[in-house]
């Protein structure tokens, strides 16, 4: 007998749903916010579903995303503005209003800007509001802005910006519909997020081939059908072995080489000669090929030229070659052979040529056409578009090495010789890229008391003409970006400004302003270092660092470490624009931008952060901020958004700007006042697709440059074709050899040498050389957990049951080496410090790397959490064990701890040795508990609307 | 009654493809807002802040290492929830009548309002797919979103369970396994699905799709890379000759 | 499986309670009026209480009567029919005992029957669960009836019979064990077949779903000590059977059978904490615990 109740399965779902941008990562996908009336007539959030209309993400969400209604009611939320009333780093402060705060600002603000900008130092984690962020600081008229790029993923950046006019993650992605061989290069749960978890679905679901080269087999490496369980840092090594191999079997793609990148353009091959390593060019300043029909030199653009890869040209005495010979040279080196770069690299060698075999076949045999014609820069018109379906993408893992940049370059030059970027099954770039570096700005550093800088901050210098240098060639930056250290640190370096404020190298800081950047905790190198530098104190008893202004949403650590505090709204309760000026949420096959607005109204005393930046910049009187009666310009963020304008047409959203004749939704136009709520109808995006015929090909496809002019990425048609060979780095190296007026200093010039290298190479990791790889044989990774991937996640109430704790993963052979048993402790130590944490084995796992998930640990007190919490007891930084600068050789010197090139933070770099140790009751080190600025969280969450 | 139907006209349930799945806990969460908001009492978190918090979750992500003969380690990620089981033992061990099994469509569920949370429906599940809620005393467990997969209030594309509309790697599918024409029964068959602890006689509904095949040794392509050269000089000689074909 | 003290507190009490109810129904001891009253009142108060107890590790202990409805599939809908009918069957019974000295002796033996029918059922409730290898076995209701008619000797001072059950019950709950120890590995139940992974290769878990606790661990996840549960199980045989059967050999005393009864339950006591702890429930290899 069997009996059921009656159910009813068409419950009402909510009474409104209003479509937003997700912030629970940086992978800004479009969600649903469910909403319902609550008892009392207030809209409540009942549930957060991914929107399927929106190109990120197509209606999927992750985990993170879904959780984002326990973010938004999180106990550690900041409920007003606050003044510190204890010491630095005690966490006692006092709630004060919004008046006396910003007045507060205003008085420490106002002198410096007065008498010395470069005083404030300005830098923001969060950076989805980079490009007025970066408008304000330039008003403001501090050289000493930037956001996180510096210690995340610089070199990812700008080396596929220097080689190619665009790198992986926004500036674009696999053709996931057409790829045939997908290779992922140290990619955890790195950008972008939900898009490759799609894309690797879609291969999944064709049936595709997925390799994944990581030391790590947890994630997307799980899935992959092959498992390249590479040595950290050793990626560069074999990217170049197997495109030694290519070389060798002649598996490039020569028509493309010659026709789209600059392997044919001639190069001053004579080391006697004066402009030795650089382009050959006409009156014009266009790099000059050998055109196969004539023999003669031509501009590479030139209507009809077909560039030549082998022949070489002399002119004026001095011999010149093309690009592909110092290739063919530079590569065909024994150095690369698989067997002489296996051992260095934990892969064999028979492996390394399959890998190159598979490549080769994939991209040659399986080649792809599409017919769909089109016209090249060069005036030819193509019947079909070809392409080679192999694609790849990499991030952090090979990004944040001391070698990262010419890792990641080895990878572009890779992807070109296969012929398989801009083509159907390669990589594709999602506008406004492609963009090559010289169509980017370059650095502006000039101080005016009173004035806005001379010019953006941040850029890619084309040679050291643009480094950010002082008359006395002192760097002109806090950060020293830009200077001979790091020539091309496109991102600046976030990771040195404390240090460097603190020791007052180049020069003392009045006020450090930080938004959303947890610097006293997990997003600083040495945290216990930086917790010092920011509450040390000079003779008089006055802070090293005086004032420090700090902006974010919840009682994380670094709230502790300020003496100003402006609260933040949670990402519901805010409008923002993710912006084509900035980092937008294009596709391959369409411009986007977003908004994100509130879908629910704070119900604290906060203020979004960017709304404050406008009323401090009225306050100020910045220019762009006050209007001609001095009035403040922008009410706050909202007007910002719907009324700036940052060229004529462009303002910071492309959709529904106002045309002569109504609305028009190419891109350009003037404000519109109604321009948001026009998202807000459209689910919170715009988006414009690219034609067909401008799909692929696009630095050489007309189709595309005309549609990008018309949707006002680019203001005229800029052909380019790849630099294979970087002739800006050339510039730096021939500084380096005794050329031109700036110079380097001498310590610094072999190092320049090395490694401003004009082709892709590899170098050891800096440390190896650094800390004794006998004594600290074992390299330690981090990763961030899908569930969870930044610290400001990490007090979520259902997130936190997933990742509350995080083990040290130990491989096999260490495991069984040291003895160890399940709840085993080890000290780890490297030549910064020791922690002491608790141990998992991992057998699919690089046989020399330990790694543990990164910002699950906690400091107590800090995010509402019990000090009891296992985040906080249990749970652990690698952030003690890596030092931002090397530690001391021969030489008396302390090298930075990063990318020589752009200055990247090489947390990857480091490396430990490992003992078994008895268990502690805690983690270590052990800091003492801040007291919690918010009040205490519930016990138990029982959370429905009652409607 | 705890009698299970004799037979139900459907079998919806869900396959889950262990080859595709990246283990982002995405359906974890989603499932644990949408059963929190919806069907019976929200889903609870005891200590939701504190040193030892326990929360009631449908559907859980475990991650399985794998040592295979041959070849490295691998690593399987293992979402898990209510497999709506055919011969399901945690309906007819409860003693109220509230866990039961849809005629219609197969669904197991528990009616909350008859739980009187003995706990012994979750013991006598072999996989762990019911968890007592900490706050209100009842069993919790995977109601396929019965709520969702008929409301008639969401768009048709919508009418699916949770964890299945936001897996951004689509390793969940839904559907009638009944069918053999439907495309998850496609699936399992063209892709070997298997019941989880077949011994256990329960006759799951949810199938798993193994992992493929990973990290084969395979060399058939070394004539790919026959050289054309080993020097640059070489190299750039069959260039010219290459470039005067193409 | 979590030893819930609820749940060890009601089994081997009602245990006791029913197999005391057992002797009486079938007239041992031969007791009338106030002395038959504390019999049955002791044997009432262990049974029914057991049963109260039973009703603390509920969610909603306020809707226990609802438990009664689905006899027809729920040995614990069964036990709580069977456990009420026995009451009142054997409160029919007493009551002419007890006030009359009249013994119904029919209404007693369908009193014994249904007591230990309530026994079987309790069992039963375990004995069912193929999710616990080690209780899905006859020795489970073959152990507890055993149990309650070794403790209704000895409560109700049938000395030798007590002596034989005692004995008998040690001997079997040893039986037991040794099975018990290898059954969830002669299950065909493992993480293979949990994952159906194992034909790719050696199966591990590696990360749990949470790093903290949930119902599932709570509940069922309970890991004892090897060398803990060695000294526990010979401590249960020697106070649960041994010490009161050689008690009991002794000259008879109130003192000695009260010691005797009292190193039985707490040797019952012990053994209910073993049954529970030392059961395996298979979810535990999803979690690599089992």
């Amino acid at each position: 007998m069997h009996r059921q109740p009656a159910l009813e399965t068409s419950p009402k779902v909510s009474d409104e749903i209003r479509k937003t941008t997700c912030y629970m990562c940086a992978c800004r996908c479009g969600i649903n916010v469910h909403l319902k009336t609550n008892a009392e007539g207030r809209k409540e959030i009942a549930y957060i579903e991914g929107n399927r209309d929106h190109p990120v993400n197509r209606g999927v969400l992750c985990a993170k995303g879904s959780a984002g209604i326990m973010q938004v009611t999180a106990p550690s939320r900041l409920r007003a503005p606050l003044k510190r009333v204890g010491p630095r780093g005690s966490g006692e402060f006092q709630e004060i209003t919004w008046d006396e705060a910003l007045s507060t600002a205003v008085e420490w603000l106002a002198p410096i800007r007065a008498e010395n900008p470069e005083k404030l130092a300005f830098f923001t984690g969060r950076d989805q509001s980079q490009s007025f962020t970066s408008y304000w600081a330039q008003a403001f008229g501090t050289p000493n802005y930037a956001a996180h790029g510096g210690f995340c993923s610089v070199n990812m950046a700008a080396a596929g910006i220097y080689t190619m006019g665009g790198a992986f993650w926004e500036f674009g992605q696999p053709d996931w519909d057409r790829t045939k061989l997908f290779m992922l290069f140290g990619v955890a749960e790195d950008h972008d997020s939900n898009p490759i978890k799609i894309g690797l679905g879609k291969l999944k679901a064709r049936g595709a081939k997925v390799i994944a080269v990581n030391p790590i087999r947890t994630g997307y490496n799980a899935i992959a059908d092959e498992w390249v369980g590479i040595t950290p840092g050793t990626d560069g090594l074999f990217i170049l072995s197997l495109i030694h191999e290519l070389l060798r079997a002649g598996k490039i793609d020569l028509d493309y080489l010659a026709r789209y990148t600059n392997a044919p353009v001639l190069v001053n091959s004579d080391p006697s000669s004066v402009g030795y390593g650089l382009f050959l060019r006409d009156d014009d300043g266009k790099e000059l090929v050998l055109d196969r029909r004539t023999g003669k030199p031509a501009p590479f653009d030139a209507s009809g030229v077909q560039p030549d890869l082998a022949g070489s040209y002399r002119h004026a005495g001095t011999s010149h070659k093309p690009v592909f010979h110092l290739i063919a040279e530079r590569y065909l080196a024994a150095e690369y052979s698989p067997d002489r770069v296996a051992p260095k690299i934990g892969i064999g060698a028979a492996r390394i040529r399959r890998i190159a075999a598979e490549l080769a076949r994939v991209a040659f045999e399986e080649e792809i056409e599409i017919a769909r014609a089109w016209t090249d820069f060069r005036g030819q018109r193509h019947q079909t578009m070809k392409g080679r379906p192999v694609s790849f993408h990499a991030m952090r893992g090979i990004s944040a090495h001391s070698n990262g940049f010419h890792t990641a370059r080895a990878l572009h030059l890779l992807q070109i010789l296969l012929g398989s970027v801009e083509v159907p099954g390669g990589f594709r770039f999602k506008p406004p890229y492609p963009k090559p570096s010289w169509a980017h700005p370059t650095p502006h550093c000039r101080v005016t008391p009173g004035q806005p800088l001379d010019g953006p901050h941040l850029g890619f210098p084309q040679g050291p003409e643009h480094l950010a240098l002082k008359d006395d060639g002192s760097p002109a930056r806090i950060d020293k970006a830009f200077t001979w250290d790091n020539p091309m640190s496109a991102h600046g370096l976030m990771h040195m400004v404390i240090s460097n404020a603190h020791a007052g190298d180049p020069y003392r800081i009045d006020t450090l302003m930080l938004y959303m950047a947890n610097m006293a905790w997990n997003s600083s190198m040495n945290t216990a270092r930086v917790i010092e530098m920011l509450t040390d104190r000079d003779e008089d008893g006055d802070y090293v660092i005086p004032r420090i202004i700090y902006s974010d949403a919840y009682s994380s650590e670094m709230v502790a470490y300020a003496d100003l505090i402006l609260p933040d709204t949670t990402y519901l309760e805010r409008h923002d624009c993710i912006s084509l000026l900035d980092r937008p949420i294009c596709e391959a096959d369409a411009a986007a931008d977003a908004i994100r607005w509130p879908v629910i109204e704070p119900d604290r005393d906060v203020r979004g952060f960017q709304s404050v930046l406008c009323d401090l910049g009225a306050r100020l009187g910045l220019p762009g901020f006050v209007t001609e009666d001095g009035g403040a310009k922008y009410a706050d963020y909202a007007d910002y958004i719907t009324n700036h304008i940052r060229r004529p047409g462009v303002g910071p959203l492309a959709g529904w700007r106002m045309g002569d004749e109504g609305l028009v939704h190419t891109g350009r136009g003037e404000a519109n006042a109604g321009q948001i709520d026009s998202y807000i109808r459209n689910g919170g995006f715009w988006m414009r697709h690219v034609p067909d015929e401008a799909a692929f090909f696009k630095p050489w496809n007309r189709a595309y440059q005309d549609w990008a002019v018309e949707t006002g990425l680019y203001d005229a048609p800029a052909p380019y074709i790849f630099q294979l060979y970087v002739e800006p780095m050339r510039k730096f190296q021939l500084a380096a050899e005794g050329h031109g007026l700036r110079q380097p200093p001498d310590h610094l010039r072999e190092r320049i040498k090395t490694t401003l290298d004009p082709l892709p190479s590899w170098y050891p990791p800096f440390l190896d050389g650094h800390a004794d790889p006998e004594e600290y044989p074992i390299h330690a990774l981090t990763q961030r957990p899908m569930a969870m991937y930044h610290s400001w996640g990490s007090q979520n109430a259902w997130l936190r049951q997933i990742h509350g704790a995080n083990p040290l993963y130990v491989p096999t052979a260490i495991w069984d080496g040291h003895g160890f048993a399940d709840g085993d402790w080890a000290r780890v130590s490297s030549p910064a410090g020791e922690i002491t944490v608790p141990v998992v084995h991992m057998a699919a796992l690089n046989p020399e790397t330990v790694w543990t998930w990164n910002a699950i640990g906690k400091r107590k007190g800090a995010w509402a959490l019990d000090p009891d919490a296992p985040e906080a007891t249990r749970g652990f930084l690698l952030n003690h064990l890596i030092d931002e600068l090397l530690p001391e050789q021969g030489d008396g010197m302390r090298w930075s701890n990063s990318d020589p090139v752009t200055g990247q933070a090489a947390w990857f770099d480091l490396r430990v040795k490992i003992e078994k140790v008895k268990a502690p009751k805690e983690a270590h080190p052990v800091f003492p508990p801040l007291s919690s600025p918010v009040p205490k969280p519930p016990a138990t969450l029982r959370r429905k609307v009652a409607t | 009654m705890t009698d299970l139907p004799a037979r139900t006209d459907r079998r919806l349930g869900l396959v889950i493809d262990l080859d595709t799945c990246v283990g982002c806990h995405a359906c974890v969460v989603a499932c644990k807002g949408w059963n929190t908001e919806n069907y019976g009492a929200p889903l609870a978190d005891a200590d939701a802040y504190g040193g030892d918090p326990v929360g009631a979750f449908l559907n859980r992500v475990h991650s399985y290492e794998i040592q295979p003969d041959q070849g490295p380690a691998q690593l399987v990620h293992f979402p898990k929830s209510c497999l709506h089981c055919q011969d399901a033992p945690c309906v007819t061990v409860c003693p109220t009548g509230a866990s039961y099994k849809r005629t219609e469509d197969g669904i197991v569920l528990v009616n909350e309002a008859d739980c009187i949370g003995c706990g012994l429906c979750a013991w006598a599940c072999p996989y762990g797919a019911r968890e007592l809620d900490p706050a209100e005393g009842v069993m919790k467990k995977c109601t396929l979103c019965v709520d969702r997969i008929y409301n008639e209030n969401l768009p048709e594309e919508d009418r699916q369970p949770a964890c299945v509309r936001t897996c951004p790697a689509g390793a969940r599918h839904f559907g009638d396994l009944a069918d053999p024409d439907s495309d998850v029964s496609r699936l399992v068959e063209s892709r070997g699905g298997i019941d989880l602890m077949p011994e256990q006689g329960t006759r799951p509904v949810n199938k798993y799709l193994p992992p493929r095949a990973r990290d084969a040794e395979i060399d058939v392509l070394a004539p790919l890379l026959a050289p054309v050269a080993e020097e640059p000089r070489g190299l750039l000689g069959w260039i010219d000759k290459a470039l005067e074909r193409l | 499986m979590h030893p819930a003290p609820s749940i060890i507190l009601f089994t081997a009490l009602s245990g006791l309670g029913f197999g005391l109810l057992a002797f009486l129904g079938f007239g041992q001891p031969g007791v009338e009026g106030w002395l038959a009253a504390v019999y049955f009142a002791l044997a009432f108060a262990m049974a029914a209480g057991g049963l109260v107890a039973s009703t603390f590790h509920l969610g909603h202990p306020e809707r226990a009567l609802k438990a009664f409805t689905q006899w027809r599939t729920s040995w614990l809908s069964r036990e709580g029919w069977l456990s009420c009918a026995a009451l009142a069957v054997m409160a029919l019974y007493a009551a002419p005992v007890v006030f009359a000295g009249i013994r119904v002796a029919p209404l007693g033996w369908l009193g014994t029957a249904l007591s230990l029918a309530t026994v079987y059922a309790t069992s039963m409730i375990y004995a069912q669960l193929r999710t616990v290898p080690r209780w899905h076995h006859w020795t489970t209701p073959a152990l507890f009836l055993a149990l309650a008619l070794a403790g209704g000797a000895l409560l109700s001072g049938v000395i030798w019979l007590a002596i034989l059950l005692l004995l008998a019950t040690g001997v079997l709950q040893f039986l037991a064990w040794k099975t018990g120890d290898a059954r969830l590995a002669r299950s065909g139940t493992t993480l293979a077949t949990a994952t159906g992974l194992g034909r790719m290769g050696r199966v591990r878990a590696f990360e749990p779903p949470h790093t903290g606790a949930s119902y599932l661990t709570r509940e069922m996840v309970f890991v004892v000590a090897r060398r803990h549960a060695l000294k526990l199980r010979s401590i249960a045989l020697v106070t649960g059977f041994l010490a009161p059967a050689l008690i009991l050999v002794l000259p008879f005393s109130h003192a000695l059978a009260a010691l005797a009864v009292a190193s039985h339950v707490a040797g019952l006591l012990i053994l209910r904490w073993l049954f529970f702890a030392e059961a395996e429930h298979v979810v535990g290899l999803y979690y690599g615990r089992r």
